[in-house]
């Protein structure tokens, strides 16, 4: 469905990507993992068009979508840090969005689910950086869409939040879909992730399962292994 | 004693009958066809009445004292052959005609009317067409010059004669006329204790009031506007000009008001707007400039080092792009309780005159006196700003001028 | 475009910066107003106020804006729409505002003291005209600084400065070279240098209808050629629009390369 060939991305002397390729077909959770710098924001907002790959192309359904924009509808993003115009409401943004993607959904259960009801109507300024979280969520995946990417999804959510977003994300992968996500939070991996995608220094260091991860590494456990690798490549 | 009486009366009634002039009518089915006939026939003091219509004529000389008077506004036209109406003698009144088409003649300064060395004469209520000079009062004295419309043909400055044109003339009373179109709307040389009022000269190719070496002179009311250099006044003193309208004059060398040595006169409730320079004083000395307005002038009043002793009091200067401008570096006039509507002072004793004074002078005037291209940046930030900077401690804009006493709001006294 | 920019614009215009804004001029128009109880002096002191003012205001709160609301666009840019649009959008909703913001305060003033009836009408449409367009131009030098640089104190640091060559160095400089060389003819060199900076050119095409006709002939053939004439309100107004759109298509272009 989505496939990555070829990316490489430098910023200046910095090479943040190099020649990376990767395909989701199948629907699962897949976390992309690497230290501090690996490129993993980057690989994320290539493939939303938001950084331009220096060399490379990405493919959606075998149609090529480099510079084109109307794939974005058929994915759903949830940035990293939740920041929106102070003087609009939750109600309005929300409103924004749907127009923007000319589509119709019932946002009311998200809604419900983050228990987002009573803050809807007041200005972005006066929310704490937890209820724009869960707005952020709710703008993210309002949506039916294929794939799903969050960066850094957990940040900033409180214990209850977590619980709901888990049960929606494996709700979400029961459905069927491709989701893509960062994340530092090694239980969330293990939790959910179907397959996991480490990255270092711009390359595809490994991809695969846990179980073959920790074959691989000879470890007893996620957190170990990654360790190990880190250590291993000077990165500790 | 009652015979004594009446004897007296019969005479006096003899006398008088013998005093009382004729009655002469030119037209269709009167007694004459033309004007130069009846003119040739009539006596002194006869009265010669002209009906409505077209008379073709060459120049009529009048040698003897007649009142000549159009009904109707009979049309005289010189069919730009020769001049028209000469007067050569005293106390000729022509009234009500319309007079046309008058050739150029720059040797002889060929005109409508022409009063040569004639006192005591009555020009009036006539319209003056396409005429070299409009009406010309060569040395003669005494004579009135009222409600004519004079409307010339001028297009160059080099080949046009001005509208009324005195040459020393004095006591002349110039009134309630319309000039246009010539090179000068009135013009005076030579003519002392004359009175210009109610007049109104516009679209002239060079000055609307334009005199010289004539002192003892009042202009008042009159509206001088769309004139190609204003009103310039000369060589004069003891002028006094009051309630006129300066306006509209715009050019390089275009004034609201030339001054050039002018002394002891008094300037007061004019209203001088629209114009490039405002006043332009060279020379003016012991003048005294009150209850005139300033109004977007681009320069209110330019004031040469040659001026002196002139006092500038009590005046309105509303947005002039320059209040006062002048190419002195010492100041010897007089500036006192004007209203500067570019003044940012307060008036914390509620006294109406600003705590503050006023520096007219801005330090941009002498930028643009000396690059004139810099005028381009009139109002910027950055000339706003070295402007403030020179009014701190002026370096070279005239450290004493200056009106201390600035007023608050503006003096209202000539509406 | 129109969804961004309406939501946008929403947003502006319940910022309390921007009634802050309408407020100043508010005050400003009518204390200036209530002063000199007199239009023409009004105008001219509003004219030298918002030259320096609405610039500044439009380049430093734009960039503000648009450094604020940089993870709010990031969100966009995932939407299935063109970058150019979100960009778009975001711009007038920045201009438009502003200017709003702008006309309010200094109409209501203005209207009170009779502006429609009087003589001095034009040139305050005029002023209000090419005050709005400096707004569109500084807020499109806002956007373009915020995509140039991601670092907030280099991009203010640019605007303090672009605001401040524009607005005094230029014509310092420009004030100096004409001194240096009064020598030589001038005067289309000192129209081009009027046309190459957007407030002089601003200025001059109020000036053009406010005051600078009276000082006419005082200057050279090529400048009453220019100011006596439409010449100079149509090459005035040309390159006024050249301006408007300058900033914004480098945006765009900037834009459309930019890793966001």
């Amino acid at each position: 469905m989505l496939e990555i060939r070829n990316i490489s991305k430098s910023y200046g002397k910095l090479k943040v990507l190099e020649s990376v390729d990767m395909t989701f077909n199948d629907s699962g959770i897949y976390s992309i993992l690497g230290p501090n710098g690996s490129g993993k924001t980057t690989l994320i907002k290539t493939i939303l068009g938001m950084v331009i790959p220096d060399k490379g192309e990405i493919f959606f359904d075998g149609i090529k979508i480099n510079w084109t924009y109307n794939y974005r509808s058929k994915i759903s993003y949830l940035p990293q840090i939740a920041n929106f115009p102070d003087n609009l409401t939750g109600r309005e943004l929300i409103s924004m969005i749907k127009d923007i993607r000319n589509s119709n959904l019932n946002e009311e259960y998200l809604i419900n689910l983050f228990d987002l009801k009573n803050h809807l109507d007041k200005n972005m300024k006066h929310l704490s950086g937890g209820t724009k979280q869960k707005l952020n969520v709710v703008l993210a995946l309002m949506f039916d869409t294929p794939i799903i990417i969050l960066d850094e999804p957990t940040a900033g959510l409180d214990p209850v939040a977590l619980i709901s977003f888990k049960k929606l994300i494996k709700e979400l992968k029961k459905r069927g879909k491709i989701i893509i996500l960062t994340t530092h939070i090694i239980n969330l991996v293990e939790e959910i992730t179907d397959k996991i995608i480490f990255l270092l220094e711009g390359n595809i260091y490994f991809k695969g399962n846990i179980r073959e991860l920790l074959e691989k590494t000879e470890e007893n456990n996620l957190e170990e292994a990654i360790a190990k690798i880190l250590k291993e490549n000077g990165n500790v | 004693m009652n015979l004594c009486k009446y004897i007296k009366l019969f005479v006096l009634l003899i006398l008088f009958s013998q005093l009382q002039s004729k009655t002469l009518t030119v037209g269709q089915n009167q007694m004459f066809s033309d004007l130069k006939t009846a003119v040739k026939i009539a006596v002194d003091y006869d009265t010669i009445i002209v009906f409505s219509g077209y008379y073709k004529l060459n120049k009529l000389n009048i040698n003897k004292p007649l009142t000549i008077l159009g009904k109707n506004n009979p049309i005289l036209d010189a069919t730009n052959k020769s001049e028209l109406i000469v007067i050569n003698s005293d106390s000729v009144t022509l009234k009500g005609f319309t007079l046309q088409n008058i050739p150029n003649n720059f040797t002889e300064d060929w005109a409508a009317i022409r009063l040569n060395k004639s006192r005591y004469c009555l020009i009036e209520d006539n319209h003056i067409y396409n005429s070299f000079f409009g009406i010309y009062l060569n040395r003669s004295l005494n004579c009135m010059i009222k409600h004519n419309k004079i409307i010339g043909k001028a297009k160059k400055e080099f080949d046009a004669g001005n509208a009324i044109h005195l040459w020393y003339s004095d006591n002349a009373l110039i009134e309630n006329n319309y000039a246009g179109k010539h090179r000068d709307g009135i013009y005076l040389e030579f003519t002392k204790n004359s009175r210009i009022v109610f007049n109104t000269s516009e679209n002239n190719l060079r000055y609307g009031l334009h005199f010289m070496f004539c002192d003892n002179n009042v202009y008042k009311k009159n509206i001088f506007r769309f004139n190609g250099a204003g009103v310039a006044v000369m060589f004069s003193k003891n002028v006094n000009m009051h309630s006129n309208v300066f306006s509209d004059n715009i050019g390089s060398s275009s004034y609201g008001l030339l001054l050039k040595d002018i002394v002891d006169s008094k300037i007061t409730k004019n209203i001088i707007k629209n114009n490039t320079i405002g006043i332009h004083a060279d020379g003016a000395s012991r003048c005294f400039i009150k209850n005139n307005e300033f109004s977007k002038n681009g320069w209110a009043i330019r004031i040469l080092g040659s001026s002196v002793n002139d006092t500038i009091f009590e005046n309105n200067f509303f947005s002039n792009s320059f209040d006062i401008s002048t190419n002195s570096t010492f100041n010897k006039n007089y500036y006192i309780n004007n209203y500067w509507s570019k003044y940012t002072g307060y008036d914390l004793d509620k006294d109406g005159i600003g705590d503050i004074p006023y520096r007219p002078v801005k330090l941009f005037s002498y930028i643009t006196a000396n690059s004139k291209e810099s005028l381009i940046l009139l109002r910027s930030f950055f000339v706003t700003l070295i402007e403030f900077a020179e009014s701190i401690s002026p370096i070279f804009t005239p450290q004493n001028l200056i009106d201390n006493y600035p007023l608050m709001n503006p003096v209202k006294c000539w509406k | 475009m129109f969804k961004v920019f309406k939501y946008s614009l929403f947003d502006q215009t319940r910022s309390k910066w921007i009634y802050l804004y309408t407020l100043f001029f508010f005050l400003v128009s009518y204390a200036m107003l209530y002063l000199n109880n007199d239009l023409m002096s009004g105008l001219t002191n509003l004219l030298n106020i918002s030259l320096l003012i609405c610039p500044l205001v439009s380049i430093i709160f734009g960039t503000m804006y648009f450094y604020n609301s940089r993870e709010f666009t990031d969100l966009l840019l995932a939407q299935p729409i063109k970058r150019t649009t979100i960009l778009l959008g975001q711009y007038f909703g920045l201009s438009s505002s502003l200017s709003l913001a702008y006309l309010l305060g200094n109409l209501i003033p203005f209207i009170l003291y009779g502006v429609i009836v009087s003589d001095i009408f034009i040139s305050f449409i005029m002023l209000l005209i090419a005050v709005v367009s400096l707004t569109f131009i500084f807020s499109g030098f806002a956007i373009m600084i915020s995509l140039i640089t991601d670092n907030r104190i280099k991009g203010f640091g640019f605007s303090i400065f672009l605001w401040l060559f524009m607005t005094f160095i230029y014509d310092g400089i420009f004030l100096l070279t004409l001194f240096l060389f009064s020598d030589y003819p001038m005067e289309i060199f000192s129209i081009s240098v009027t046309m190459l900076n957007p407030v002089d050119l601003a200025r001059i095409l109020i000036m053009l209808k406010l005051d600078i006709t009276s000082m006419l002939g005082y200057t050279g053939a090529v400048f009453n050629k220019f100011f006596g004439s439409e010449t100079g309100i149509m090459i005035s107004s040309i390159t006024l629009i050249f301006w408007l759109f300058m900033p914004v298509i480098l945006s765009m272009k900037i834009g459309k390369r930019k890793d966001f």
